[in-house]
């Protein structure tokens, strides 16, 4: 392929234009992969539910808390093999912007029903012998050195005062997916304080998280439980944990089109850069091309001459973006953490960014292209420059 | 030999700029046989590129015919024509063109990648033709490495290495200095004495048309002489 | 500046569809920025709006929004007594307490299960008095001790079953929606209201969610609220001025917003300048024998540079006012989004002003020379002859 070693001088012939087209390439394609990954990280937590765990919450919003009292009955509903909960405790670590998931659980059941997260079986002993203890999870203790033995202050603001817990785990996840970036503590000690403190607000609970026997059973087991509260002052929603994560994703939805819009924008702006690259070329060499029209190479050679350099292009500026990506989503996500604990890059991301490339390189070498394959040799040969 | 290599039969080419028709070559009717030297010469705009261009294929008569090698080009189509040229023309230009990413070896082997060849086959034409020219030792020079002489000689190195019917050249001194355009016209005229070349090509410079065997004039398309 | 302007210009018109595809390509980035300035905008104007400087709102000191706020009858009945408190026109203190919860209602367009939260409001009559931007649209106002509900036009326009006569059912009762208000860009065209007493009667409450009170005078707000901070009976409250309230409310989306949208046009300005370098470039490349002739009959470098920059500035300067134009539209859009504090639905438009469109321009320009200045620095520099020979 001859044509090849013909297409690669070519590029760098002209190096600064050449480096500037591959450079805003790859710069659009790496913002188009850091966006599809802010939006992946939205929809991380539908892809992380388990098919046997249902959430039962308030029916308005989450944001009301259920009584402790309504365990009991969930527990004896058939179908339901085991119930935990959790409380969302909020609060600050140090600085506002220091953002990770702060919650109060059951460390008797929590476990169970959360096999993925995984703790030695000394650790978890200690947690559960320890009342102001906690696990985090391993990505919180990277990121924040946490090592067992620390205590972690936290400044309560949905529930006041100024805490103090000690490190007794660290939780490893079981798939590379799992999230490990939480913080869990002990909901008695949560509530003895609260008792004194706040006594209205005692035995109450954010959430209950419930295992059922048979995954295929969850619609039914759910309509159960909520028809043990109905018409109570605390009325239920039970739903799958996929659709209590999927609800979340719901709420911004305005937002997450937004976001995807903009990816689309950003796929023309390098169509945009490309083609104008592209067209100026072809028009510089028209003078070469009929030279070549005159040696016997046909139109089709003309066309595949140009196409190539297109596609060329855009794949090099497409794995330079790619590339990219990686230190800059790393950066976002330390900057941006109370909105994206974390972003991971999907091997899915990299297939779309590659497949665009290459599909933009063929629509902006088309024009040129086929402009380039008509002419004709007396015109081309006239030509200057 | 009863019939020329080349045969122009009543030839007519009109241009059209903008709105405005301007007839290039009147009926003109040409016969050049196998091994001439021809040079056309004119003044400027009296057509002697345009009918160079109808020779060498890569332009259209309005009407009329023209037979290389019997072979009527007027008559094919446009992916015929490219594969006869590629076949039997030599092209030589007045600003060589050659492409300049592309090495004195390269240039020169371009015409040969539309053939069958393999890569040890177009090395040794490519060589041989390089070494006609005198150039063999300037094989991986870029074009920008070489003087306006030496790019022509490459060009001309370019124009022979597929053995073609004819040469035509296209004010092929017209950018050289005095010393380089004799070197060019002794290799063509070397061609056309020792490689039995035919050569038609188009001068306004009477040195270089003394070069060849016979000189045509055409002046407001029609030929004279 | 010797060469005229129309050179710059004409050569602009030469190549059309280079020129248009940067313009383009620049308009779209400007697009996107302006876009998000008026998202921002729109967001902190419908919260600030929300509040009058001369209200103060009470709070839970640990509620981060209003619906997860309480405050106890007593509680409420010490701060009516409170001097700092306004007095309305008949005599009475200028003091309201409310409800404010939230309930379910299925968005339009949306399916079944795709459940919002919106924001029920139990208001009194000194609420109304407090709120002078609600306006009744259509329909009436709803009837004290009846249950009948308004609803904001925002609200009715983006979920179903809120139209006038419909039935909505919360809190054990059926309300009838009797009325539509605008309550201008505010957080309020996002909420329904009804007469706080059927309120706390339907939801069982003893107490209240906030209380929202007009400040005497200037001084008022420093001295109520240490009056708070030390009475052991009020010192789990804590009180801010509405606007303050509100505006902390928004602060964490609009924050968003801001970073998100920054970075993503920080990136996307990089691309429209790689876009207009490489054109003004290609400019040059093809016009330098033109540039060499310039030069030849005593045209200065600086004129030279100045004709280019001056042209990669006239295309910034076009992809700005187009971006801006079709960003202008944007007005017309709705964006409706749960609020990351609240977690219950915000409306809110984006707000073009003038301030936006001086920073979006004075952005295009900025591309504009930055993408212009090498490739003109290039063109001043050209030697006359190789310029002239380079045909």
């Amino acid at each position: 392929m001859k044509i090849f070693k013909l297409i690669f001088r070519n590029i760098f012939r002209h190096k600064l234009r050449a480096a500037l087209t591959v450079l805003g390439i790859a710069i659009a394609v790496m913002a188009f992969g850091l966006i599809r990954t802010m939006v992946g990280a939205w929809y991380a937590g539908s892809e992380a539910s388990a098919p046997d765990r249902i959430i039962t919450r308030q029916a308005v919003s989450f944001i009301f808390p259920l009584p402790l009292a309504d365990r009991d009955q969930i527990v004896r509903v058939p179908g339901v093999k085991e119930v935990t909960w959790l409380n969302w405790f909020g609060g600050v670590y140090k600085d506002k912007n220091n953002f990770f998931a702060r919650m109060a659980c059951d460390p008797a059941s929590f476990t169970d029903i959360y096999p993925e997260y995984k703790v030695t079986p000394t650790e978890l002993e200690t947690f559960k012998k320890e009342r102001n203890s906690c696990i985090v999870g391993q990505k919180l203790a990277d990121l924040y050195h946490f090592k067992v033995g620390d205590v972690i202050p936290l400044d309560g603001d949905i529930y006041p005062g100024k805490w103090e817990f000690v490190v007794a785990g660290i939780y490893t996840g079981e798939k590379p997916t799992t999230d490990v970036s939480a913080m869990y503590f002990h909901w008695d000690y949560l509530n003895e304080r609260i008792t004194q403190t706040q006594p209205s607000r005692a035995n109450n609970v954010g959430w209950y998280v419930i295992k059922i026997a048979n995954p295929n059973e969850a619609a039914t087991v759910s309509e159960r439980i909520d028809a043990l509260f109905k018409n109570s002052s605390a009325e239920t929603k039970t739903e799958t944990e996929k659709a209590f994560a999927s609800g979340f994703i719901a709420m911004s939805s305005a937002i997450i089109t937004g976001l995807q819009l903009i990816s689309y924008v950003i796929i023309g702006i390098i169509f945009l850069v490309l083609a104008n690259t592209m067209i100026m070329t072809a028009r510089e060499r028209i003078r070469e091309y009929a030279v070549l029209k005159t040696l016997g190479f046909t139109g089709k050679h003309i066309a595949l001459l140009v196409f190539g350099e297109s596609l060329l292009m855009a794949l090099i500026g497409g794995v330079i973006g790619i590339i990219l990506l990686f230190p800059i989503s790393a950066g976002v996500a330390k900057g941006m953490t109370q909105f994206f604990p974390y972003l991971a890059i999907a091997p899915s991301t990299i297939g779309i960014a590659v497949l665009f490339s290459i599909l933009v390189g063929l629509v902006a070498g088309f024009f040129p292209a086929t402009r380039s394959m008509r002419i004709k040799i007396v015109d081309g040969l006239r030509q200057i420059g | 030999m009863a019939e020329g290599i080349v045969q122009v039969r009543n030839v007519t080419k009109t241009y059209k700029r903008d709105t405005m028709q301007i007839p290039v070559l009147q009926n003109i009717s040409l016969e050049i046989p196998e091994g001439e030297f021809l040079a056309l010469m004119g003044p400027s705009g009296s057509g002697k590129t345009t009918l160079l261009n109808l020779i060498a294929g890569i332009d259209r008569p309005d009407s009329g015919e023209i037979l290389v090698q019997n072979t009527n080009i007027a008559s094919l189509n446009e992916s015929a024509l490219a594969t006869w040229r590629s076949q039997h023309i030599g092209f030589v230009f007045q600003f060589y063109n050659l492409l300049p990413v592309l090495t004195a070896f390269e240039n020169v082997e371009l015409p040969l990648l539309l053939t069958k060849l393999n890569k040890q086959q177009r090395k040794e034409h490519v060589e041989t033709a390089l070494k006609v020219v005198g150039l063999a030792d300037r094989m991986n020079h870029y074009p920008k490495q070489l003087s306006g002489g030496q790019e022509q000689r490459v060009a001309i190195a370019r124009a022979i290495v597929t053995d073609p019917t004819l040469i035509v050249a296209d004010e092929p001194t017209g950018d050289l200095d005095r010393k380089s355009a004799e070197d060019i016209l002794d290799l063509m005229q070397q061609l056309n004495q020792e490689f039995k070349k035919t050569i038609v090509m188009v001068t306004h410079d009477p040195n270089a048309a003394e070069r060849a065997h016979k000189t045509r004039h055409l002046d407001k398309g029609e030929l004279t002489l | 500046m010797k060469i005229p302007l129309s050179y710059s210009f004409r050569n602009l018109w030469t190549r059309k569809l280079t020129t248009i595809m940067t313009i383009v390509g620049l308009a779209l980035v400007v697009f996107v920025f302006s876009a998000i300035l008026m998202l921002a905008n729109g967001l902190e104007k419908t919260f600030v709006g929300t509040g009058s400087d001369q209200n103060a709102i009470v709070l839970r000191q640990s509620a981060e929004s209003e619906a997860l706020s309480s405050v106890s009858l007593e509680e409420a009945n010490i701060l009516s007594t409170m001097p700092e408190v306004a007095l309305g026109a008949d005599g009475k203190p200028l003091i309201t307490k409310e409800i404010v919860t939230m309930i379910n209602l299925p968005k339009r367009g949306a399916s079944e299960n795709d459940l919002s939260n919106v924001i029920v409001r139990g208001v009194s009559a000194a609420g109304l008095v407090l709120r002078p931007q609600m306006k009744i649209v259509e329909g009436r106002m709803f009837n004290f001790g009846a249950s009948e509900i308004i609803v904001s036009k925002g609200i009715q326009q983006s979920y179903t079953g809120v139209d006038i006569g419909s039935m909505v059912k919360f809190g054990g009762r059926s309300w009838k929606v009797v009325g539509l208000f605008d309550a201008g860009k505010t957080a309020f065209a996002s909420e329904m209201w009804a007469d706080n007493d059927q309120v706390r009667q339907a939801f069982n409450r003893q107490g209240f969610a906030v209380v929202i009170f007009r400040l005497k005078d200037k001084e008022a707000f420093a001295s109520i609220k240490s009056k708070i901070a030390a009475d052991p009976r009020l010192n789990e409250l804590k009180v801010l001025h509405e606007q303050e309230f509100y505006a902390a409310e928004s602060e964490t989306l609009a924050t968003f917003i801001r970073i998100l949208g920054l970075m993503v046009t920080i990136i996307f300005s990089f691309g429209a300048m790689i876009g207009a370098m490489i054109t003004m470039y290609a400019a040059v490349a093809n016009r330098t024998v033109e540039i060499g002739t310039l030069r030849a009959l005593g045209f200065r470098r600086r004129s030279v540079m100045f004709a280019f920059l001056i042209e990669s500035l006239f295309l910034a300067l076009i992809g700005g006012v187009g971006g801006l134009l079709i960003a202008s539209l944007m007005q017309f859009v709705t964006v409706s989004t749960t609020n990351f504090t609240t977690f219950s639905e915000i409306a809110f438009s984006f707000e073009m002003s003038p301030r936006i469109i001086i920073t979006t321009l004075i952005f295009s320009l900025v591309m504009g020379f930055v993408g212009g200045f090498l490739p003109s620095f290039r063109a001043a520099k050209l030697n006359i002859i190789s310029a002239l020979r380079s045909a």
